[in-house]
């Protein structure tokens, strides 16, 4: 009695592995859909979804132009300080002074990629971008300035 | 008799499980005690990835702080963003638009299966069986890949946020979830195939890591764990939120009570939530995707609690306001503290070989124990 249920039960077990094995061997010798990606070699071909979060960087134009006002809404919306504005006064030719962005500093180090600064902006004058590989040798090439060298806001953006 | 290092006045060896341990899945640290090979008793210690989350969400503001609860739970961060969201929409009295509420109910079900998925993986994993690993890794990262499109991130969502979801769904979305249900169909009956119904798997399952209905309710666990052992905990059912009221799905309930009866739960939860899915693909109400909500929220004076049903049980946020813009105090009633306070009534008296079990099925999530 003993016997035969002990022969039961390991036959049992080996049909049920039997039945795995069977898939894993299906699968084996079916390696038509190729799931996996050899990532740095695919570079090239690699397209991310346009709303992948990878990094916060300012639209630019041709003229060198962004829409940003530094009105700080980003900043404030910002969770953990990764956004600095600093601003200066445009001279208008008017003689009029205008409060206008100076330099905008962008932690990437301390940015989780929220969305809320992009959220926050009324002009629309920063993005995110798809660029997702960071890693440099040194931490401080991560605070970046996301205004071009020379570039200035858009006429009529307010 | 000579004392030997690593063990106690009573001849029992102490032994250390993690916090670096491959089947603790985290940084969980477990001060196993053992006589012979039989375990007397489990202490957890916790602490090695306290971030003191809710402590920060105190100075953040409403908008800002459900992004740090997607590094709780991280398998569930929608359905964490999610209760967040909610509890301050209770204390804005703000109507979420329909299109709104379906995007996240579908979002949230998407979650819990990925989060099935790893956990079912993982757990084969912990027993020795490595190929189910790279199924569910296959399936899980079409989710990702609707995630990507849809939200933008994998893991840290920050979708849903208070008012509605951050962003339309991408035009893909429909089309993208209706072949991974048709897929993800034929795929369930393969991970039974491969795993549930093998003998050796079911061995190591059954009869181990018993816990009754009695305790699991003294110790609060909630979710699978309770729902194995014949406790209605649905969030979904018990207090519906959202249009969950409106769907068709069932509670899935099993008596058994061990690590098999927990393994079970999950399983026909997958299928729950493909049920789910399906009535909800086609039927996205067309309109707002967040209703209007001022710039700089303010909750009114008075305490606010929103539970939700997360992959591993109810999730709580409770808010306590000043009127301020910011939380005065936020707790979170985390499901893996539950479950993981009653591993020790679990494994003890069973042996050190059936802990990973017992653990596997509690499917502990240890960012979300230490918060
Ligand atoms: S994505 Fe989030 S963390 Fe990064 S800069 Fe914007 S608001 Fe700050
Ligand atoms: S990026 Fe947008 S939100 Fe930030 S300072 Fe410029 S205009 Fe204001």
């Amino acid at each position: 009695m003993f016997i035969t249920n002990y022969i039961k039960e390991v036959w049992g077990a080996v049909k049920s592995l039997a039945k795995g094995m069977k898939l894993t061997g299906y699968y084996f010798t079916h390696h038509k859909e190729i799931i996996t990606q050899e990532y740095p070699d695919n570079r090239a071909e690699l397209v991310l979804p346009e709303r992948f979060r990878g990094e916060v960087v300012m639209k630019h134009d041709e003229h060198n132009e962004h829409a940003c006002t530094g009105c700080t809404a980003c900043e404030l919306a910002c969770p953990n300080g990764t956004i600095k504005i600093i601003t200066k006064f445009d001279i208008s030719p008017e003689g009029k002074k205008k409060k206008a962005l100076d330099t905008f500093i962008y932690h990437l180090e301390l940015c989780t990629m929220c969305n809320m600064c992009i959220e926050a902006c009324p002009t629309d004058a920063i993005k995110m971008a798809q660029n997702f590989e960071h890693s440099v040798y040194d931490r401080r090439q991560l605070t970046k300035k996301l205004n071009r060298p020379g570039s200035k806001i858009r006429e009529g953006v307010e | 008799m000579v004392e030997e290092i690593g063990t106690n006045e009573e001849g029992e060896l102490v032994i250390n499980m993690g916090p670096q341990h491959p089947a603790t899945h985290g940084v969980l640290h477990l001060v196993v005690t053992l006589q012979g090979e039989t375990i007397k008793k489990i202490e957890p210690h916790l602490g090695y990835i306290h971030r003191s989350i809710e402590k920060m969400c105190e100075s953040l503001t409403y908008r800002q702080f459900s992004y740090v609860t997607s590094r709780m739970d991280y398998l569930s961060s929608h359905i964490n963003n999610h209760a967040c969201a909610m509890c301050v929409e209770k204390g804005l009295q703000v109507e979420v638009p329909p299109r709104a509420q379906v995007i996240r109910v579908m979002v949230d079900e998407l979650t819990r299966i990925a989060s099935h998925e790893l956990w079912w993986g993982a757990m084969a994993m912990d027993l020795g069986a490595f190929t189910p690993f790279f199924h569910a890794f296959r399936e899980r990262e079409n989710i990702n890949d609707i995630m990507e499109e849809t939200c933008g991130a994998r893991l840290t969502m920050n979708y849903i946020v208070p008012g509605g979801v951050m962003a339309d769904i991408h035009p893909n979305f429909q089309k993208r979830v209706k072949s991974f249900i048709e897929l993800f169909r034929s795929k369930i009956d393969e991970y039974d195939e491969l795993v549930t119904g093998n003998i050796i798997f079911q061995n190591r399952m059954k009869g181990v890591g018993w816990i009754s209905a009695e305790d699991v309710v003294s110790y609060g666990c909630t979710g699978p764990v309770a729902r194995a052992s014949g406790v209605h905990s649905d969030i979904r059912k018990l207090f519906p939120y959202e249009i969950y009221e409106k769907l068709q799905f069932n509670e899935i309930l099993e008596t058994g009570g061990d690590s098999f009866a927990r393994y079970m739960v999950r399983m026909r939860e997958l299928r729950e939530s493909v049920h789910i899915l399906e009535q909800l693909v086609d039927n996205i109400p067309e309109g707002e995707f967040q209703a209007k909500t001022k710039a700089v929220l303010k909750l009114p004076k008075g305490e606010f609690y929103q539970r939700v049903e997360t992959a591993r049980g109810e999730l709580g946020v409770y808010i306590v306001s000043e009127g301020a813009t910011t939380p005065y105090r936020i707790k979170f009633r985390s499901p893996g503290f539950a479950n993981l306070s009653a591993l020790d009534h679990i494994a003890a008296g069973g042996k050190l070989g059936d802990l990973v079990a017992s653990m596997g099925t509690l499917d502990l999530v240890i960012p979300d124990i230490d918060r």
